[in-house]
């Protein structure tokens, strides 16, 4: 069950921060005013990868909460952060991204500290 | 579609000084929406994975309000991704970690472990490295 819901987890967020990227780079910079704000709102109902990508968070929220129930945080946490590393990878192949060497060690960095920080 | 335009520079217009204090009310959201939530739900009685019980949950102040900035969150999230790669935003949330372990330290009276300040560091370098580099480098929209 523990790796089940992780896997659900892991697929819902990677989906999601897809999609949400993939949306995003394509609506142009927004803008964080109130105006902006209303539009972003606008955006969420009216386009469907943005939707379905605020469901897969709470696919992936409701998930977590569960693992918590089963599972202690110091598993949940650095064990869905393992999506930084999957992410980086997709962001690269899907979306085209540049990641160089810096970037990439950079995610490696951040992640041995996710995995240290939840000990 | 609302507001379909394609982008048509590969660089984001928006200064790096933006970026990063958009990237700082991300985290900050993030980490205060969570905070709010988890201290909200010790305070409701306990519940199984039930939608009635989430709803009955959400007339707490506290999880109210952790709901409210969560909301901000996303919104502040996707001008963020509108503006910079996934792969530069997201290792730089990163830091939101290190924020949770300080309000866990705070709050929850939670010990900090020598393993816990060299992972401060290690994050704190990653997202030192991964900041230093371009935020936009690709539109998603073809190659």
């Amino acid at each position: 069950m523990k790796w089940l819901l992780l896997f659900v987890i892991v697929v819902a967020t990677v989906l999601a921060d897809m999609l949400q990227s993939y949306e995003m780079k394509r609506s142009g910079a927004q803008r964080v005013d109130a105006r902006g704000v209303a539009r972003l709102l606008r955006m969420i109902v009216s386009r469907r990868y943005l939707l379905l990508s605020i469901f897969c968070m709470a696919v992936s929220f409701f998930a977590f909460m569960a693992l918590l129930q089963i599972a202690p945080l110091s598993f949940a946490v650095p064990a869905s952060a393992s999506t930084f590393i999957l992410e980086t990878l997709l962001a690269r192949f899907v979306l085209h991204e540049r990641v160089g060497k810096r970037r990439a060690a950079g995610a490696i960095l951040v992640f041995s500290g996710v995995l240290l920080l939840a000990r | 579609m609302l507001g379909n335009r394609p982008v048509h520079s590969r660089h984001s217009p928006v200064t790096r000084i933006h970026t990063f204090l958009l990237l700082l009310a991300v985290v900050l959201f993030n980490a205060l929406g969570n905070l709010s939530l988890a201290w909200g739900m010790r305070h409701v009685s306990p519940m199984a994975l039930n939608p009635v019980d989430y709803i009955r949950a959400m007339a707490n102040p506290y999880v109210a309000i952790g709901i409210v900035l969560l909301i901000c969150w996303l919104l502040a999230r996707m001008a963020l991704l509108s503006w910079a790669d996934l792969s530069f935003v997201l290792p730089l949330t990163g830091v939101g970690y290190i924020l949770a372990a300080v309000f866990g330290n705070w709050f929850l009276g939670e010990t900090v472990t020598p393993a816990h300040w060299i992972g401060t560091i290690l994050i704190f370098a990653g997202t030192a490295m991964v900041g230093s580099t371009n935020q936009r480098t690709s539109t998603g929209v073809g190659r």
